[in-house]
């Protein structure tokens, strides 16, 4: 099938299906709704495959007639049912108790991105207090350390800080509970997340102004709110008239408190940003303004009223200067320090005329021409429905589609799981602080005594712990003491507008510098969040969630030349087919794309008016097509911007026969088994068997799944299951250089109908090779009959190998020299020996059929070559080294997880991905496992949720026009139902023309997944130490670029932004890790194996392989704990990766993504030795333990439930070893703590000097 | 006798120059997505060893003609296809690999190449030709 998604030929297959027009004409509205209404569409659609097939589509529009039917019979249907499904499923949120931090998080995420880098500690900290309690004395302890920045903004942005908290106080939210006061939660994030973002000011803070504000003054009521204005009157650069301010409380208030609960990242934002298009209408002119002022200043109402908004009108261009949010450009504008009120006043027009601007341009008239009476009834029904929703209980993570059916909100609220998000829990938190400092000023002031140019230099006093009273995070955010001691108070602050432009090098937060060299703990407590991208709220809600899209660099720069300059590397890190618990599923005649580029329709075009569309990757204007108009979200006509087309950036369509160039393919498995000698002493068979008899039921597929077996040896054996059978019957092929097909039609048989037979072979297979004295391997002329086999339907086969091949094609001779193993020089033989398996993964590919490979061999067995067939045929590589039944047990229990995982997950087949992205920026290297078949068409024979890719991008032409680019990822899939789906996914991101922007936004944790994915390719095309040089390179020239260019801080000092402070530690991180370590002893199959996982794990678990995580959990509390289906589960901060952080008295618990590790000290406490080990002392604890036993004790409990939470954020479920100190496994563990330093490599503090040294020269 | 050394290279060079240009088309019409990277490669990697002896048969006979000049034009061209074919990883599938060629910028560069190698063989052709006119006149 040739790019069925998307080649242009193709354009004009959207086509409308007359036949399918009545029936399948609710599909869509049934879109997620209840099941029996799903296979309706499905079942359409397969019928009508003879007709559809092959036959090109007639016209992408159709005749009006016929569409003015579609809706009509719509209506006719009943709908009812439907669509309250649809909208409890839509906006439904999972479960209150995660949900609540979770949709906090993200967004304050949202708005903290503005400004600061370290996102994480910020807004994450800002949940726990509001959460578990407004007045938790605690957590302040942790704001301390983040204060330097907001502690300057007080005596601005303090008033606004003060009232939403004062008004959550006030009403009397019950914080204690977290998980029961989502209002206050999302009410009190708002304003104190985005808070700190003033200072720093710059491009960064005008939208987040916006919303922080609003957010405040929503719960307000009209009392408190002027109580609280006249309690703290702040003199303000800009109040609006009174009138203004007036209407905007009103408008603002209008909103119901539901539509901020719970899931208010998509309607209420909404809300707001509304007001901000409405920017025509006079009332709304201002309302960025209109809402700060009221807030903190009414007593100096009236000063220019009517400036703001000529300038709104005329202004348009606005430079990056022109964004900054009012208050903070006084105080913080870098460059230009300008004092001058009136200039101030310009910019300020400007800022809003750009955003005016881009809204205008990105969403121009529907959303902006409907009244916002009418918009904010709308929004507050589907409010009410979503604050009813979640109520609902925590639905655990689906893997059918039933259960995926029901559409909903992208996924922001989905896993806490594959999120590094979740946990909100103990951080240093910025929003404490600024809450009491408004009236107790000297609280605040005590913090800054952190600074750190009052320290020791933190790597000159190793052991010594800087910081007394149990805060370890606080250097990290320090800041820069100058500053905080310039206002320490909150008078000083307060007291003169002048004094603010003294601030004139506050850069946003992101920018920050860090002193590399200085900065002792680099790392944030919690794990670290995707920075988001800096768009207004509208968008910004709307964008693709970082879990399934991210973008290394979340400003894209204007030109190719910035880029260059920048010396960051520019590219996607995709997740497409995430488990996603919540996903709209859209049945349409119509799947609305543009017709020259093939675009879906997604939430970043923009309605030119009700009946045309301009497509945001090559703006192109197209039509609406008449179904389109229908809204079933709404059921409401006219309406085409409301379609959960454009209201979600992650959606699929169930794709019509246009889609198809076959009938969708049934769910077909072969099992390719090693028989051999050496495979059935290592024992694999008997726990395949096993996992495969429970699993039967399980594997995906319809009445139509076949499954076949396949075993070979030095000969091959088929078996015959063809029903009807008394026992299986084997069927043995020993010409292995011109491999047949015995019986070609018994081979792959139907599940459903040969259930006994397969069962039967099942539980003979382990026995019947038992005494085999064949040692020879024919994996090749078995991989060819498998193909043979494949090839008429395509599917998935899974090649179980123990050896190297030895017989027949493909075979392979022993290229490593265990010698070599930790030279420090060339590592050879990364590449692939022969091109046997790449043909015949390409082969394979061609006929839609994947080869996953499990390799478990005791010796070397040349994975670099063997890992081709799966490579290159969209399959997945898993391997057990030294893998034993008996003698290596953690293995075996590895193997049956990953089985059981691997069996049952979801699988498409038949897929192919296209990445397209806005005209101007274009692909250039793809990484992952597929084949590309044209520039932007990636081939995936089959595609499974646990595969990631990325992406190479470069800036063709200049972006200057655009203030927006988008990516768009379709991947079209036949699922196991036998369903055509295509999964879309949308990011759109902001272009930027300074390099302090581009800069501001980077994503580290993209980017070092991006840099690993070019290494693995440049070790494999050069050498293994050319790629560690070039990543030893992209530090130093990012690092020193960054010197050069936008910092203007002496030269001498390693100065990074904040945005890219863990850079260094990261590629530190992966010149340890296994793929590209030297000097260690590392088998070569353990290196290519983790070549292999870098190309194809997605950002998550890659992140963890990396950079493990590292937690204390001897002394786990339930402060800043998160509640997870009525557990409650505890957060321990992240502690770095030095042997430093770990005590005797300690046990520390080790997340490498895969394998979790347990340490435990050797005079560590005996409660816990016995309350959560089991043992009675140290010395008992057994060398080999992997499971923590139940006990029914408070610190087991926690242990368990954390170890337990930790694990249900992915797929596969971790081995856990337990490590005591001084045994022998304790090496194991060690190689982990990457920031120390080893026999032949650096420590962190030694790659640093050696960065600056390469800077200096 | 020169004369024919002319008349053989000039007709070697012309099977080059064609070679180049289908060489350049079909990697054109594999970046406009009309073939598929695998049947483009599989094409063009079949004229890859054409290609090697053809070139490196004149250069060998310009040095055998004792035509200095030409020879070291050719010499560095040669080298090149020589040098390309042997450094081809084990595990590829030739020069052109399907499963690179849309990496790292490689069609572009395989596509000057083809270009450089098509202004070369022009530059010889004519250089050939008036070569051959000259001995003709010659004689």
């Amino acid at each position: 099938m040739s790019a069925p998604a998307g080649s242009p030929q193709r354009a004009a297959s959207a086509r409308m299906q007359p036949r399918l027009g009545g029936a399948a004409a609710s599909g869509a509205a049934a879109g997620p709704g209840p099941a029996p209404r799903q296979q309706n569409g499905p079942a359409q659609n397969q019928m009508q495959i003879p007709s559809g097939y092959g036959v090109y589509p007639q016209n992408y529009s159709a005749p009006s007639g016929h569409c003015f039917q579609g809706p009509g019979k719509m209506t006719s249907l009943p709908l009812d049912d439907q669509c309250g499904d649809y909208y409890s499923g839509l906006y439904a949120v999972p479960t209150q108790n995660v949900v609540t931090p979770k949709t906090t998080n993200q967004q304050a995420g949202a708005q903290q991105i503005y400004g600061r880098a370290p996102p994480a500690p910020h807004n994450v900290g800002s949940t726990p207090e509001y959460f578990q309690g407004a007045a938790s004395s605690a957590s302040h302890l942790y704001t301390s350390a983040s204060q330097p920045y907001s502690s300057l903004v007080n005596h601005y942005s303090g008033p606004a800080m003060y009232s939403a908290n004062s008004s959550a106080v006030s009403q009397g939210f019950p914080s204690t509970c977290g998980h029961y006061a989502v209002s206050t939660v999302s009410n009190a994030v708002y304003p104190s997340v985005s808070y700190p973002s003033l200072p720093a000011g710059e491009p960064y803070g005008q939208q987040m102004f916006t919303s922080q504000n609003a957010s405040t003054v929503r719960p307000v009521r009209d009392n408190s709110f002027s109580s609280q204005n006249t309690a703290l009157s702040h003199p303000s650069p800009l109040p609006p008239p009174p009138s203004q301010q007036y209407h905007q409380q009103q408008s603002l208030s209008g909103y119901s408190t539901p539509s901020w609960s719970a899931s208010g990242p998509p309607s209420t934002q909404d809300n707001l940003v509304r007001n901000h298009t409405g920017s025509l209408t006079p009332a709304n002119n201002n309302p960025t303004n209109t809402v700060a002022d009221s807030l903190s200043c009414p007593v100096t109402q009236n000063v220019q009223p009517p400036k703001s908004s000529p300038v709104v009108s005329t202004v348009v261009s606005g430079a990056s200067s022109a964004r900054l949010p009012p208050t903070a450009n006084h105080l913080v504008e870098p460059v230009a320090s300008v004092t001058q009120p009136s200039e101030l006043l310009q910019q300020k027009g400007m800022q809003y005329g750009e955003y005016v601007n881009n809204q205008a341009s990105s969403a121009p008239t529907p959303l902006s021409s409907t009244s916002d009476d009418e918009e904010e009834e709308e929004e507050d029904e589907e409010a009410g429905i979503d604050s009813s929703s979640t109520t609902s209980s925590a639905s655990p993570l689906p893997n059918s589609y039933d259960a995926l059916e029901g559409g909903g909100y992208p996924d922001m609220l989905s896993s806490s799981a594959s999120s590094p998000a979740p946990d909100p829990a103990p951080e240093p938190d910025p929003t404490p602080a600024p809450v009491p400092t408004a009236p107790q000023p000297s609280k605040v002031a005590k913090p800054f005594g952190y600074g750190y140019p009052t320290l020791q230099p933190g790597y000159q006093n190793t052991a010594a712990p800087l910081h007394p009273g149990g805060q370890p995070c606080s250097p990290a955010y320090s800041g820069f003491q100058q500053y905080t001691q310039q206002y320490p108070g909150m008078n000083q602050l307060s007291s003169s507008l002048g004094g603010l432009s003294l601030q004139s090098s506050i850069q946003p937060e992101s920018l920050r510098p860090v002193n590399l060299t200085q900065e002792r703990n680099i790392l944030p407590v919690t794990p670290i969040l995707a920075p988001i991208p800096n768009l207004n709220l509208d968008l910004k809600k709307l964008n693709c969630s970082p879990d399934s899209f991210r973008c290394t660099l979340t400003n894209i720069p204007q030109t190719q030349a910035l880029l260059t300059k920048a010396k960051l590397p520019l590219g996607l890190l995709l997740h497409p087919f995430r488990d996603l618990t919540q996903l709209p599923v859209i049945t349409s005649n119509t799947i609305v794309r543009c017709r020259s580029c093939r675009t879906y329709i997604n939430p970043f075009v923009s309605f030119i008016d009700q009946r045309r569309w301009k497509c945001n990757l090559c703006y192109r204007v197209n039509d609406v097509p008449e179904e389109f108009m229908y809204n079933p979200l709404t059921r409401s006509y006219g309406e085409p911007h409301k379609r959960p087309e454009v209201q979600n950036s992650t959606v699929e369509f169930i794709a019509s026969s246009d889609y198809m160039l076959r009938p969708p393919q049934p769910a077909v498995y072969l099992f390719v088994l090693d028989v051999s000698h050496n495979a059935v002493e290592a024992g694999y068979l008997t726990i395949l068997c096993q996992s495969l008899l429970e699993n039967l039921d399980k594997l995906p597929g319809d009445s139509r799944t076949r499954i076949g077996f396949v075993t070979f040896d030095s000969t091959i054996h088929f078996y015959n299951l063809q029903e009807g059978l008394s026992q299986p019957q084997m069927l043995i092929v020993s010409d292995i250089d011109d491999v047949f097909l015995p019986t070609p039609d018994s081979l792959l048989v139907n599940l459903h109908e040969s259930k006994e037979l397969i069962k039967d072979l099942l539980n003979a297979l382990p026995n019947m090779f038992t005494n085999t004295r064949e040692t020879h391997s024919a994996l090749g002329p078995a991989l060819q009959a498998a193909f043979k086999l494949m090839s008429p339907t395509g599917g998935r086969v899974s090649v179980f190998q123990t050896q190297l091949p030895s017989l027949g094609a493909g075979l392979l001779q022993s290229r490593e020299d265990p010698n070599q193993r930790s030279s420090t020089k060339v590592v050879q033989h990364l590449g692939p020996a022969t091109d046997f398996y790449k043909k015949l993964a390409l082969d394979c590919s061609g006929q839609q059929t994947a080869v996953d490979l499990f390799l478990l061999s005791s010796q070397y067995s040349d994975l670099s070559s063997l890992a081709c067939m799966s490579k290159y045929s969209a399959g997945c590589i898993y391997y057990y080294p030294s893998f034993h039944s008996t003698h290596n047990p953690s293995q075996a229990e590895k193997l049956q997880k990953e089985l059981k995982r691997y069996l049952t997950r979801k699988i498409g087949f038949e897929a192919v991905m296209r990445i397209r992205c806005t005209k101007g920026l274009s692909m250039h290297t793809f990484h992952g496992n597929f084949f590309v078949r044209s520039t932007d068409l990636l081939s995936l024979a089959n595609i499974n949720p646990d595969a990631g890719f990325a992406v190479q991008l470069s800036i063709e032409e200049s972006l200057t026009d655009t203030s927006l680019v988008c990516f768009q990822t379709a991947l079209l899939y036949t699922s196991s139902k036998g369903e055509r789906r295509i999964r879309v996914h949308t990011l759109c991101l902001p272009v930027v023309s300074s390099l302090a922007d581009v800069y501001a936004g980077v994503d580290v944790q993209a980017a070092i997944c991006l840099l690993a994915n070019m290494a693995v390719d440049r070790s494999i095309s050069t050498s293994l130490s050319d790629a560690r040089d070039a990543l030893v390179n992209a530090v130093v020239d990012s690092l020193s670029a960054y010197s050069s260019t936008v910092s203007n801080l002496q030269h001498s000092v390693l100065i990074a932004p904040s945005s890219l402070k863990l850079f260094p530690l990261y590629v530190l991180a992966l010149l340890k890790q296994k793929a590209f370590r030297t000097g260690t002893s590392t088998r070569l199959d353990d290196r290519v194996y983790a070549m292999c996982q870098i190309k194809c794990q997605p950002l998550v678990h890659l992140m963890k392989m990396i950079h493990p995580n590292l937690y204390r959990i001897d002394r786990l509390i339930d402060e800043g704990a998160i509640h997870v289906n009525d557990r409650v589960v505890p957060q321990p901060p992240l502690q770095k990766l030095s042997a430093e952080k770990l005590t005797r008295e300690g046990a520390f618990l080790m997340d490498c993504g895969c394998v979790f590790y347990i340490w435990v000290g050797k005079s560590c406490d005996n409660n816990f030795i016995e309350d959560v080990l089991g043992c009675p002392n140290f010395a008992s604890i057994p060398q080999k333990m992997t499971h923590l036993p139940e006990l029914d004790t408070l610190s087991s409990e926690r242990t368990r439930s954390f170890i337990t939470w930790l694990r249900d954020c992915r797929p596969l479920s971790p081995v856990l070893h337990v490590v005591k100190d001084e045994s022998p496994a304790k090496t194991e563990f060690f190689q982990h703590l990457i920031e120390d330093r080893t026999e032949a490599a650096f420590s962190y503090y030694e790659f640093l000097l050696h960065i600056q040294q390469q800077i200096c020269k | 006798m020169e004369a024919v050394v002319f008349v053989f290279s000039l007709l070697d060079c012309c099977a080059l120059i064609f070679l180049s240009v289908y060489f350049i088309i079909t990697l054109s019409d594999l970046e406009c997505d009309y073939i598929n990277a695998r049947s483009c490669c599989s094409k063009l990697n079949k004229w890859i060893i054409p290609e090697l002896i053809g070139h490196t048969l004149v250069t060998l006979l310009m040095l055998v003609s004792l035509h200095w000049f030409i020879f070291l034009l050719n010499l560095p061209v040669a080298t090149w296809n020589i040098y390309r074919f042997i450094m081809v990883p084990s595990g590829n599938m030739g020069v052109f690999d399907p499963t690179e060629i849309h990496n790292r910028g490689q069609l572009k560069s395989h596509m000057k190449e083809a270009m450089i190698k098509l202004g070369f063989h022009l530059l010889c052709f004519f250089m050939y030709l008036y070569s051959m006119i000259l001995a003709l006149i010659n004689d």
